[in-house]
C-alpha cells in the first residue's frame, strides 16, 4: 500500500518536472520531437535508479559512518558522472541496439539536476508516505527514484506530443521557440496541480 | 577598458543567461517564488560562478584534454559545498529556503558553461568579469521573475504587502513559474530583438 | 591550451585537484562546524524561548519514545518546580513532514506553539507560519479538543487548508499527550517506572 502511495505521489502529485522543477533543461532540450523525448526519457529512468541507488548505499555506509555528510555533494556527483560513463561503457558492449537508441543521452545526464536532486533529496529529506513523518529505506528509495523517473518520462512524452503540433502552428513571432513552450508547460502543470491532495 | 566594461555588461542584455541563453532553469524556476528568495538565489550563484572561473582559468593550461570536464566538476562541487557551510553557519534561515537547490548549483549548466566557453580560454582577469557579468545578469533575471511572481501571487514586493489578502495563488505555485517565464521572454524578445 | 593527455598526468592532475580541493573542504568544515552548531543551537533556543512563558531554568534535549516526538525540555522554576515543557513534535503534512515547536503547560493546555520547519504550499497550508493569523493566535492558551472543526474538534482550520490544519493539530496532540504522560507518569514512576523514557542527551 504505501509502495502504491509513493508511486502516485511521485508520479503525479509531486511530479519532478512540473511540481519539483528539476531537469528542466533536458526537459526543454529534446522535447522536439517525440522519439528522442522517449529515448531521453528511458535514460533517465535508467541512471535516476541505478544512481539514487548507489548514492543512497554510500551515503549510508560510507559517509554517515564517517561523519563526513558534508562531502555529500561532491561525492554524489562524481559517482553520478562515473555511473554515466560506465553505463555508456558497459551497454556498448552489451547491448549494442540499446545503446543506439540512448548512447547520445547518456553524456547529457551527468549534468541533470534531476538525477543529483533525487539521490540529495532520498537521503536528506524526511518523506510523509501513509502518514508518520520517517526517512526513506533502500526499498522505497529505489522504488521513488524509480517511480520519479517515470514521471519524467510522462511529462517529458506528454510534452514532446503537444509541441510537435505547436510546432505546426502559427504563433506570434516574439511567442517563437521557447517562450511558447514555457507557457504550454505552465498550463499542463496547472493540469497536474489537480492532482494535489489525492495522496 | 570598453572591452571590459562589455564583459560586465554582456550578461544584463545580449548574453542574458536567462532569458537569451536559456541556462539553469530549474533555480530559475524553483526559487523565485518571492523577490527575496530570487535575489539570493541569484547571488549564491554568482558566488560559485566567479571563484570556478577564477580557478579554472588559472588551472586549464596545465589540465590534460581528456580529463577536464571531472577536475572542472570537482572544482565547482568543492566551491558549492563551500558555500553550503559558509550559508549554513551565518545564514541558516536562507540555507533552509532554498534548500535544495543549493547543492544543485553543481548541476547548474551556467556554470560548467562558462568555464567551457570561457574561462578555459581566457585570462583571471577576464574570467572573474565574465562571472560577475554572467552572474549580475543571472541575479538580475532571477529577481525581476520573483517581483513578478510575488506582486501577482502574494501582493507584495520584498515582502511588503500592497494589497489586503492574498494574490492569485497559481503565481507562487509551479505553474505561475513556467507562466510567468515564458511571458518574460516574450518581452525580453520584442525588446532585445529589435 | 590544454596538455596533451597521458595516462600519467591524467592520473595525477585528478589525484592533486581531489587531494586540493580535500584539503579545502576540510579546512572549511573545520572553520565552520562550530558556528554551524551555534546557529542550530541558538535557533532551537529561540523556538523554545517562544514557546514557554519568561524566566525559569530550561533543560537540555530530553528524548521520550512516543510517536511523532523529536524531543523535549522542560522548564523549571528557581524551586525545580516544572513550569512548562516545550516539545519538538513532527506530523505528516500536505507536502511533506511539518515540524512544530509546542509549549504545553502541566495541566495539558497549550502555551504557544511556533513552526520549526515544513513543505506546504505557499500560499495556502504555508500560512500556518504567519504568527498574527487567527490559525496561530487560537493556540495560545488553547485547552478545548484536539481537532479540526470538521472533525468535531475546537480548533479552527485554516481556509482551504485543511490538511495542514490537521495536521498542525496531530503534531499538538502529541506534545499535549507526552506531557500527560509524563505528568501522570511522574507520580507513576516511584512505583512501576514511567512508560516515557526520559535520557539525558
Amino acid at each position: 500500500m504505501e509502495y502504491l502511495l509513493i508511486i502516485i505521489s511521485a508520479i503525479f502529485v509531486n511530479n519532478i518536472v512540473l511540481a519539483q522543477f528539476l531537469g528542466i533543461c533536458p526537459f526543454l532540450g529534446v522535447s522536439n520531437k517525440l522519439s528522442t523525448a522517449s529515448g531521453m526519457s528511458l535514460a533517465v529512468c535508467f541512471v535516476i535508479t541505478l544512481a539514487t541507488v548507489v548514492t543512497y548505499l554510500i551515503n549510508q555506509y560510507l559517509l554517515v559512518p564517517f561523519g563526513l555528510t558534508f562531502l555529500q555533494t561532491i561525492a554524489f556527483i562524481l559517482v553520478i558522472a562515473a555511473l554515466v560513463q560506465m553505463v555508456e561503457i558497459v551497454l556498448k558492449k552489451v547491448s549494442p541496439s540499446l545503446y543506439q537508441a540512448l548512447g547520445i543521452f547518456l553524456p547529457l545526464i551527468t549534468t541533470n539536476c534531476a538525477v543529483l536532486g533525487v539521490a540529495i533529496n532520498v537521503v536528506t529529506k524526511q518523506f510523509t508516505f501513509g502518514g508518520e513523518a520517517h526517512m526513506l529505506n533502500l526499498g522505497e528509495a529505489t522504488v521513488y527514484a524509480f517511480a520519479t523517473s517515470l514521471g519524467y518520462g510522462l511529462a517529458m512524452v506528454l510534452f514532446a506530443g503537444i509541441r510537435e503540433h505547436l510546432a505546426l502552428n502559427d504563433v506570434p513571432k516574439a511567442f517563437k521557440g521557447l517562450p511558447i513552450a514555457m507557457i504550454s508547460v505552465g498550463i499542463m502543470a496547472l493540469a497536474f496541480l489537480g492532482f494535489s491532495g489525492i495522496v | 577598458m570598453a572591452n571590459k566594461l562589455s564583459l560586465i555588461t554582456k550578461g544584463l542584455l545580449k548574453e542574458n543567461p536567462t532569458f537569451v541563453l536559456v541556462l539553469g532553469m530549474c533555480p530559475t524556476l524553483a526559487t523565485t517564488t518571492s523577490a527575496m528568495n530570487g535575489l539570493e538565489m541569484g547571488l549564491a550563484t554568482m558566488f560559485v560562478l566567479i571563484l570556478s572561473n577564477i580557478v579554472i582559468s588559472l588551472i586549464a593550461p596545465v589540465v590534460p584534454d581528456k580529463v577536464h570536464i571531472p577536475v572542472y566538476i570537482v572544482v565547482i562541487a568543492t566551491f558549492v559545498t563551500v558555500l553550503q557551510l559558509l550559508m549554513q553557519a551565518y545564514t541558516p534561515e536562507v540555507y533552509k529556503t532554498l534548500g535544495l537547490f543549493i547543492p544543485l548549483i553543481v548541476v547548474n549548466c551556467i556554470i560548467l558553461g562558462r568555464a567551457e566557453a570561457f574561462a578555459n580560454k581566457n585570462g583571471v582577469v577576464d574570467s572573474a568579469l565574465d562571472g560577475i557579468g554572467i552572474g549580475l545578469g543571472f541575479t538580475l533575471s532571477l529577481t525581476v521573475i520573483g517581483i513578478v511572481r510575488e506582486v501577482l501571487g502574494s501582493g507584495s514586493v520584498f515582502g511588503w504587502k500592497f494589497i489586503a489578502g492574498d494574490g492569485i495563488l497559481a503565481f507562487v505555485m509551479a505553474p505561475g513559474a513556467f507562466l510567468v517565464l515564458g511571458y518574460l521572454m516574450v518581452i525580453f524578445n520584442k525588446i532585445a530583438k529589435k | 591550451m590544454a596538455a596533451k593527455s597521458n595516462l600519467t598526468n591524467m592520473a595525477l592532475c585528478l589525484t592533486a585537484v581531489c587531494l586540493v580541493c580535500a584539503a579545502i573542504l576540510g579546512a572549511v568544515y573545520s572553520v565552520t562546524k562550530a558556528p554551524i552548531e551555534n546557529a542550530a543551537a541558538a535557533e532551537a533556543q529561540a523556538s523554545i524561548a517562544k514557546v514557554l512563558p519568561e524566566g525559569g531554568e530550561i533543560s537540555g534535549e530530553l528524548q521520550a519514545e512516543a510517536e511523532g516526538i523529536d524531543g523535549y525540555y522542560v522548564q523549571a522554576d528557581g524551586e525545580g518546580a516544572v513550569v512548562a515543557y516545550a516539545v519538538k513534535t513532527t506530523a505528516g503534512g500536505f507536502g511533506g513532514p511539518l515540524t512544530l515547536m509546542v509549549g504545553v503547560l502541566p495541566d495539558g493546555s497549550v502555551y504557544n506553539t511556533s513552526v520549526l520547519s515544513h513543505s506546504e504550499t505557499p500560499g495556502l497550508g504555508a500560512k500556518c507560519t504567519d504568527e498574527k493569523s487567527h490559525f496561530r493566535e487560537q493556540w495560545k492558551g488553547f485547552s478545548g479538543e484536539l481537532a479540526v472543526s470538521k472533525d468535531g474538534g475546537d480548533v479552527d482550520a485554516i481556509t482551504a487548508s485543511t490538511i495542514t490544519s490537521r495536521a498542525y493539530t496531530k503534531a499538538v496532540a502529541q506534545a499535549v499527550s507526552l506531557v500527560r504522560a509524563i505528568e501522570g507518569g511522574e507520580a507513576l514512576d516511584s512505583v512501576s517506572g514511567a512508560s516515557v523514557n526520559k535520557e539525558e542527551e
